[in-house]
C-alpha cells in the first residue's frame, strides 16, 4: 500500500485548526497515513490525532521553530518511511517549509495551496493568476508533495483510531537560517487565513480609528478583521492585514466587507468566501457583484446596527 | 557588494486571461508588467547600494524573448545592468531555479533579492529552491532588513501578525513581501538612460535548461465557476440589518 505522510503544524504549541483538513485528505487517500509532529508530548493533541495509522514524535532539547532543522528533518523522515505523498497546510510555516523539504528530495516535487486532490491519477488543482484560473498539476515525480489551502477540505472528525507512535530525533546539523525571536503582535488577533468569519474595511472606512467599530463586530463573532488595499494604503490598517493579491488570501464561512468597493485586487482574494456581505454607499460598486447578500446605506449607521444586532442575539 | 535582484515578467493584475491549448494562457493580448513582489526587491537593492557605495546591482530574469521589456523597466528604476536568461519552454520550479542558479553560481553575488511569489502562477517555490541549489541562507516573506558585517538580519511577517527576528549569513537570498518599502517609479531620465545600459543575454541551452526534466507540469487551466447574483436588501437601515441576520442564519446557515 502506498504511503502519505502528514505535517501537524503547531504553532506556540498550539494545534492549528487546518490540520484536521489535511488529516481528512490523508483519510481518504486509502493510503496507509503517517503523522509526524514536532512535540515533546503528544497527549494534548492525542484526540484530534485522527486517521492515523501511525504517528511519528520528532524529539529533541530544543523544538522551536528552525526552518532548516525542520526541513532536513522532514527530508529523513520521508526517505526513511520511504513516503511516496506528503501533505499539510498552506499556512506561513507550512510555505516556507514545505519548498525546504521539497528542494532536499530529488525525486519530490511540490505544489502549494492546493484547493483539490485526486491522487489516483496523480493531479492536484490550485488557483493561479490570483484565482482567475485553477491549474490542474500533474506529477510525473517518485515523490509528490501538496500543501492544502485552509478552510477547503472538510476536517477530520470522529474518534483517533489507534495509532503506533515511533521517535525520531531532531537534526542538529546544517542550520543556515537562524530564528533569533518571535515578535508577538501587539494585540491578539485571529488568524485571517484561517478564521471563520471576517469583517473588513476599506477606503470607506475613511480614518484608522474608525476600525474600532469593525472591531466591535469581529470582537462579537470571534472574527478577524481584514482590510483592503486602499485601506492599508492610505494608513488606516496594517500590511499583514490586507486582503488581496498582494496580502492575504481568505476563504472563511463569512466575510463582511465594509465600506469596500471592490477592486479586482481585493476580490480575487476573497471571492471563494462561502458566504459574502457587501455593505457600501454606492450601489454600483463591484463588490455588490459578488455579494450573497447586499446593503446599500452608510456603514458608520449599519455596522454599528449589525453589532447591537448580534449582540442582542446573546 | 554584489546584489542580484530576480525578477519575472507576469501579466498586469487587471488582464483578462484566456486559455490557449488547454493548460497554457494566451500572451498575445496582454498587458506585461514586472512582477510586483519583485519591485520590492528591486527597491530594496537600490537602497542598499545608496547605502554602500561601490555596490553593484544586477537584475536577471528568466523568460522569453518579451521578458526583456521588465529588466529595462527594472533599470529604468535604477538598477545597472542586467541578465536575460532566454528560454520559450515551460519549465517547472527546479528546473527554472536550477538554470538560475548555474548562471548566478558563476556571478557569485553577496545578496539575492526577490519576489516571494510571483502572481502568475503564484508557487512560492523558486526562492527556496534558488537557494537550496546555491547552498545558501533563505527567508521568505521579508519585511524589514538590515545588513551588518558578514551578515544580514531580517523580519518576517508569520501569522496573526506576529513577526520572526531571523539572521543569516551571507550570501543568502531574501524574498521580499509588501510592507519591505515603496518602490520608486521611474523617472523619465531613467527610462531613456535603460535603454543603453548593459543587457547580456545567455540562451537557455547553454544553462543546461531542458522540459524534459520537469517533475510535475500544468496539464490543464480552467476558469473556476461565477457565483450567481446576490440578494439585495431593501428598507431602512434596521430592517435591512434584521433581515440580514435572518438570512444568515436560515438561510445561509453561517451565524
Amino acid at each position: 500500500m502506498a504511503k502519505i505522510g502528514v505535517y501537524i503544524e503547531l504553532k506556540n504549541g498550539v494545534f492549528k485548526k487546518s490540520n484536521s483538513e489535511a488529516l481528512e485528505v490523508a483519510r481518504q487517500s486509502g493510503m496507509e497515513v503517517f503523522g509526524v509532529i514536532f512535540a515533546p508530548d503528544i497527549e494534548p493533541y492525542k484526540d484530534r490525532l485522527i486517521g492515523l495509522d501511525h504517528l511519528i514524535q520528532v524529539k529533541g532539547d530544543n523544538l522551536g521553530y528552525q526552518p532548516d532543522l525542520y526541513a532536513q528533518t522532514l527530508a529523513g523522515i520521508i526517505r526513511e518511511f520511504d513516503l511516496e505523498y506528503f501533505t499539510g497546510i498552506f499556512s506561513a510555516q507550512g510555505r516556507e517549509l514545505f519548498p525546504r523539504v521539497s528542494a532536499k528530495l530529488d525525486d519530490a516535487a511540490l505544489v502549494n495551496d492546493c484547493v483539490k486532490v485526486d491522487l489516483k491519477s496523480n493531479t492536484v488543482t490550485k488557483p493561479v493568476y490570483a484565482g482567475k484560473l485553477l491549474a490542474e498539476n500533474t506529477f510525473k515525480s517518485a515523490r509528490k508533495m501538496f500543501t492544502l489551502r485552509p478552510n477547503i477540505f472538510p476536517p477530520a472528525e470522529g474518534d483517533p483510531a489507534d495509532f503506533d507512535t515511533r521517535e525520531y530525533a531532531l537534526s542538529d546539523t546544517g542550520i543556515k537560517t537562524r530564528v533569533m525571536e518571535t515578535i508577538k503582535s501587539e494585540i491578539s488577533r485571529v488568524d485571517l487565513s484561517e478564521a471563520e468569519i471576517i469583517v473588513s474595511g476599506g477606503r470607506g472606512m475613511k480614518e484608522k480609528a474608525n476600525f474600532k467599530i469593525l472591531e466591535d463586530l469581529a470582537g462579537l463573532l470571534n472574527a478577524a478583521v481584514g482590510a483592503s488595499r486602499a485601506a492599508v494604503d492610505s494608513g488606516y490598517a496594517s500590511h499583514d492585514m490586507q486582503v488581496g493579491q498582494t496580502g492575504k488570501v481568505v476563504n472563511p464561512k463569512l466575510y463582511i466587507a465594509c465600506g469596500i468597493s471592490g477592486a479586482i485586487q481585493h476580490l480575487v482574494g476573497m471571492k471563494t468566501s462561502k458566504v459574502i456581505v457587501a455593505i457600501n454607499k454606492d450601489p454600483e460598486a463591484p463588490i455588490f457583484k459578488k455579494a450573497d447578500y447586499g446593503i446599500v446605506g452608510d456603514l458608520f449607521t449599519i455596522v454599528p446596527l449589525l453589532t447591537a444586532k448580534v449582540k442582542s442575539l446573546g | 557588494m554584489k546584489i542580484f535582484v530576480c525578477i519575472k515578467q507576469v501579466p498586469d493584475t487587471e488582464a483578462s486571461l484566456n486559455i490557449k491549448e488547454g493548460n497554457r494562457i494566451d500572451g498575445s493580448n496582454i498587458k506585461w508588467i514586472i512582477n510586483p513582489y519583485d519591485e520590492y526587491a528591486v527597491e530594496e537593492a537600490l537602497q542598499l547600494q545608496e547605502k554602500n557605495p561601490g555596490s553593484t546591482v544586477t537584475a536577471i530574469t528568466l523568460g522569453p524573448e518579451r521578458a526583456e521589456d521588465v529588466l529595462r523597466k527594472a533599470m529604468a528604476m535604477g538598477i545597472g545592468d542586467a541578465i536575460h536568461l532566454e528560454s520559450e519552454q515551460i519549465l517547472d520550479h527546479k528546473t527554472a531555479a536550477r538554470a538560475l542558479a548555474s548562471v548566478l553560481k558563476e556571478e557569485k553575488p553577496d545578496l539575492i533579492l526577490m519576489g516571494k511569489q510571483a502572481i502568475d502562477d503564484d508557487a512560492f517555490l523558486s526562492h527556496v529552491y534558488l537557494a537550496e541549489y546555491l547552498g545558501v541562507p533563505v527567508t521568505t516573506n521579508v519585511i524589514s532588513l538590515h545588513l551588518e558585517e558578514g551578515k544580514v538580519v531580517v523580519e518576517r511577517d508569520i501569522d496573526e501578525g506576529d513577526r520572526e527576528k531571523i539572521e543569516m549569513a551571507l550570501p543568502c537570498v531574501v524574498a521580499a513581501t509588501k510592507g519591505l518599502n515603496e518602490p520608486r517609479y521611474a523617472s523619465l531620465m531613467g527610462i531613456m538612460k535603460a535603454k543603453n545600459k548593459p543587457l547580456k543575454k545567455i540562451a537557455a541551452t547553454d544553462a543546461q535548461i531542458d522540459p524534459a526534466d520537469n517533475q510535475v507540469d500544468v496539464t490543464r487551466l480552467s476558469v473556476p465557476p461565477e457565483k450567481p447574483a446576490g440578494k439585495m436588501l431593501e428598507g431602512e437601515p434596521g430592517e435591512m440589518v434584521d433581515k440580514l441576520v435572518e438570512l444568515l442564519q436560515n438561510e445561509a446557515q453561517v451565524l
